[in-house]
């Protein structure tokens, strides 16, 4: 039997799948490496400087394939244009979409585009084939690649950041909204719910960049500027810190108050969501990382094992942070509204909404990746003198 | 004048965007059903559409126009209150061509024990009886008139 | 009851509803205006008998795939003054009754669930393209062609009274009947029930005899902490009710 105790005959099957959880996982991806991005940019942390392209790269990556697990969910992806068309401003949902659209067009592209115009430019002129044609489209027609116009997009690029910045909090924040607004649904209705999804989007963008920048070195056989990532791993520990005391937080806070959802909750976390949510999102996902980096700020460690541990708590925080949306997305649709019973969600292998989907369209950003390093290579310098 | 050439490409981009918003507005203008916002934020047809659905229930009214005689014997009888369908099941098409649907008399067996049968959450005062027990194994026809059941006193029937 | 005087006086109005069951096609019963409506229900619980009449017409009346519910039958078991933690049971929605039942040693009744076509709908709020609505006349509906089954009021709804028809992929739920009752006509579910437990409410119409009841009887809304300004009415509610 998948029901224990009474819940709604029509609450048995659970309405948001694994590919709800992914959405937001992605989205706060999104969020976080742009974050990164600005630490650089507007805040002038020098150190990071090496992944401020790559980190830039990742977010429209990500941003990409943010929107696939939606279409994949709906009943009739054919009219999701309609939520362009005839948006409900009550809505935050229909709100989004336009939030979505604005970080897209007005933040990462026009960023990105300004980073790279100069070799956008120049590779127009230097490539022959389809790719000139690429470049050429994306210059715009414009070739003017001299100290001013460079300046100028300096300047704008600035003024970009800066905007993307609340606009990065926003892109997230309103995912966190979507549930944190569900009145029916105290496990998420709280307005706690949006700054935890920015502080943990902000967490595992941080960590993703983190294990691309290594990752990426390793590949080309390049040393891994050290000073750089250990200022990630910093800013990714403040981050943590903060993350962790609001998750405390709210949880503590329904231990405290003890409403009509406890009981059903407090079962959930020791029942179904045991291992997802203490094991995974608090134990390995958030205590482990922030007590390692931690101690490598107290205490010296060696190059070897700092790259050591940031790549294993890169990958534990990504793990936990999507153990936290599944834990939200999924762990709030095991209890009934009834507060009398529970279900389970039945994980298929192969279908529409299954794991070889979710796994698919986590994979596929990186793949998207891999083309944009090719077409936007984030190391211009060396990229430049080797030749095309 | 060297300021608008150094920002000439920003000026391209926004043409760009100028171009992408006309497009937009012009799929708003063609895609958004016409009588959408006509009652509030929903296509308007949808309310005709909603209230033009075929029916299986004709209601009482609709039998009683045609069965006076049941009727008679109902309304002065317990079941006064309990409707046609509600025993007889959807007659819509029968009242619609009375000759094309000729409804099946229910199995009383079956059909009185769904509102009969004792069940501990049922209000105590509504009659109800352990059927195996009430009448040993016959059918509630066999002493109970539907239309009217309730029995006088010695089990003739009323 | 019905005397002779009042089914003459009844015919002409029900020959006008026959000829439109027979149509099928009119928007309308003639005269109808949607302004001059404001639908609920009530729901007596002193008088529910579990016989799951309900569930079976609306099943019927408006093509319900099996195994999905827009209204239901819940069976509550109440021990003692333990209104906290009451038994409860919904055996295939109470579609086929209720089997007898052990004791608990206190409170047993039934509930009929259904949309509660909310004033202030928290479905109606997060739908993100209008494929939701309330009428003029007060009802919740579902544009079957506008929606595209993201499932946001199906989340949203506190009564768990909507779902996702497998076969047309779109959110739907209890619709009051609304084909129905715009032709003088009431809801399949209060057309089957056999004691009055659930009779249609017209809150616009003074001389409806329910609004009158709603008007001298003291009657419950399940969840009023949660502001939604829901309609269906239940009369004799006990407090372990979800």
């Amino acid at each position: 039997m998948p029901v224990q105790g009474f819940m709604y005959p029509n609450e048995i099957e659970l309405q948001w799948s694994v590919l709800i959880v992914v959405y937001p996982f992605v989205t706060g991806l999104v969020a976080g490496a742009f974050i990164l991005a600005s630490l650089e940019r507007i805040f002038h942390v020098g150190a990071v400087k090496p992944t401020y392209r790559l980190a830039l790269l990742t977010a429209l990556s990500f941003l990409l394939v943010a929107p696939l697990p939606l279409q994949l969910h709906l009943g009739h992806p054919e009219r999701s244009l309609e939520m362009y068309l005839t948006p409900h401003t009550s809505s935050p949902m229909a709100m989004f979409g336009f939030v979505y659209l604005w970080y897209l067009m007005a933040v990462i592209l026009l960023e990105i585009w300004l980073e790279y115009r100069r070799e956008i430019v120049l590779f127009s002129q230097s490539t022959v084939g389809w790719r000139r044609l690429l470049y050429r489209a994306l210059t715009l027609g414009s070739s003017n690649i001299s100290e001013a116009s460079l300046r100028v997009d300096d300047r704008v690029g600035w003024v970009v950041t800066l905007i993307g910045i609340p606009s990065a909090f926003l892109l997230h924040g309103y995912v966190g909204f979507i549930f944190g607004t569900v009145k029916a649904n105290p496990w998420w209705s709280s307005p706690l719910m949006p700054v935890v999804f920015i502080f943990s989007a902000m967490v595992s963008g941080i960590a993703i960049v983190l294990l691309v920048y290594m990752a990426m070195m390793k590949i080309r056989h390049e040393p891994i500027d050290m000073r750089c990532v250990d200022t990630v791993a910093q800013y990714l520990l403040y981050t943590f810190i903060i993350d962790f005391a609001l998750e405390m937080l709210d949880l503590i806070h329904r231990i405290s108050v003890a409403d009509e959802s406890f009981r059903s909750l407090d079962f959930l976390l020791h029942t179904r969501l045991f291992f997802s949510q203490v094991v995974l999102q608090i134990a390995l996902g958030t205590v482990v990382p922030i007590l390692v980096i931690g101690f490598i700020q107290i205490f010296h460690v060696p190059e070897k094992v700092r790259r050591l541990a940031y790549a294993v708590c890169g990958c534990l925080t990504v793990i936990g942070i999507f153990a936290m949306r599944w834990n939200v997305v999924i762990g709030g649709q095991l209890f009934s509204k009834s507060f009398l019973g529970y279900t389970t969600y039945k994980l298929d292998l192969i279908s529409r909404e299954g794991e070889l989907v979710a796994a698919a369209l986590l994979i596929l950003p990186f793949l998207i990746l891999a083309v944009l390093v090719k077409i936007l290579p984030p190391f211009a310098e060396r990229e430049a003198a080797s030749g095309d | 004048m060297n300021r608008i050439k150094d920002a000439e490409h920003l000026f391209r981009l926004a043409a760009a965007f100028a171009v992408g918003l006309a497009l937009f507005l012009l799929l708003r203008a063609y895609f958004v059903p016409k009588s959408f916002g006509q009652y509030g934020h929903y296509r308007g047809d949808a309310l005709a559409e909603l209230s033009s659905k075929p029916m299986s229930y004709a209601g009482h009214q609709s039998c009683e126009d045609c069965h006076g005689d049941v009727l008679q014997v109902k309304k002065a009888g317990k079941h006064a209150g309990v409707n046609c369908e509600a025993c007889h099941g959807a007659l819509a098409k029968h009242a619609e061509d009375p000759a094309s649907v000729v409804p099946q008399l229910p199995d009383t067996a079956v059909l009185c024990a769904r509102c009969h049968e004792e069940n501990i959450a049922k209000p105590k005062a509504f009659p109800q009886v352990v059927s195996a027990q009430h009448s040993g194994g016959a059918v509630c026809k066999t002493c109970h008139q539907p239309h009217s059941p309730l029995l006088q006193p010695g089990g003739k029937q009323s | 009851m019905i005397t002779r005087r009042k089914l003459l006086m009844l015919l002409p109005a029900a020959a006008f509803a026959w000829e439109y069951v027979l149509a099928g096609t009119p928007e309308l019963a003639p005269g109808y205006n949607r302004n001059e409506h404001w639908w609920g229900m009530l729901l007596d619980i002193s008088k529910c008998i579990g016989c799951g009449n309900c569930v079976r017409a609306c099943a019927t009346e408006n093509n319900v795939p099996e195994g999905y519910f827009r209204t239901w039958v819940e069976r509550y078991q109440v021990a003692d003054w333990h209104q906290e933690t009451p038994q409860v049971d919904s055996p295939n929605g109470g579609k086929n009754g209720f089997p007898p039942g052990t004791a608990v040693g206190g409170k047993n009744f039934f509930v009929p669930k259904m949309c509660n076509h909310c004033v202030d709908s928290p479905c109606t709020q997060v739908c993100p393209v209008g494929a939701t609505l309330h009428t003029p006349d007060g009802v919740v509906l579902v544009d079957e062609k506008y929606c595209l089954g993201c499932r946001y009021c199906i989340q949203a709804c506190p009564y768990g009274c909507r779902f996702l028809n497998p076969t047309k992929r779109t959110a739907e739920k209890c619709s009051l009947c609304y084909h129905r009752i715009t032709k003088g006509l009431t809801t399949a579910c209060c057309e089957s029930c056999p004691t009055g437990a659930r009779q249609l409410a017209d809150l616009k119409n003074p001389s409806d005899p329910i609004h009158e009841f709603l008007r001298t009887h003291s009657v419950q809304v399940l969840k009023p902490h949660l502001a939604t300004g829901a309609k269906a009415f239940y009369y004799d509610l006990d407090g372990s009710v979800r």
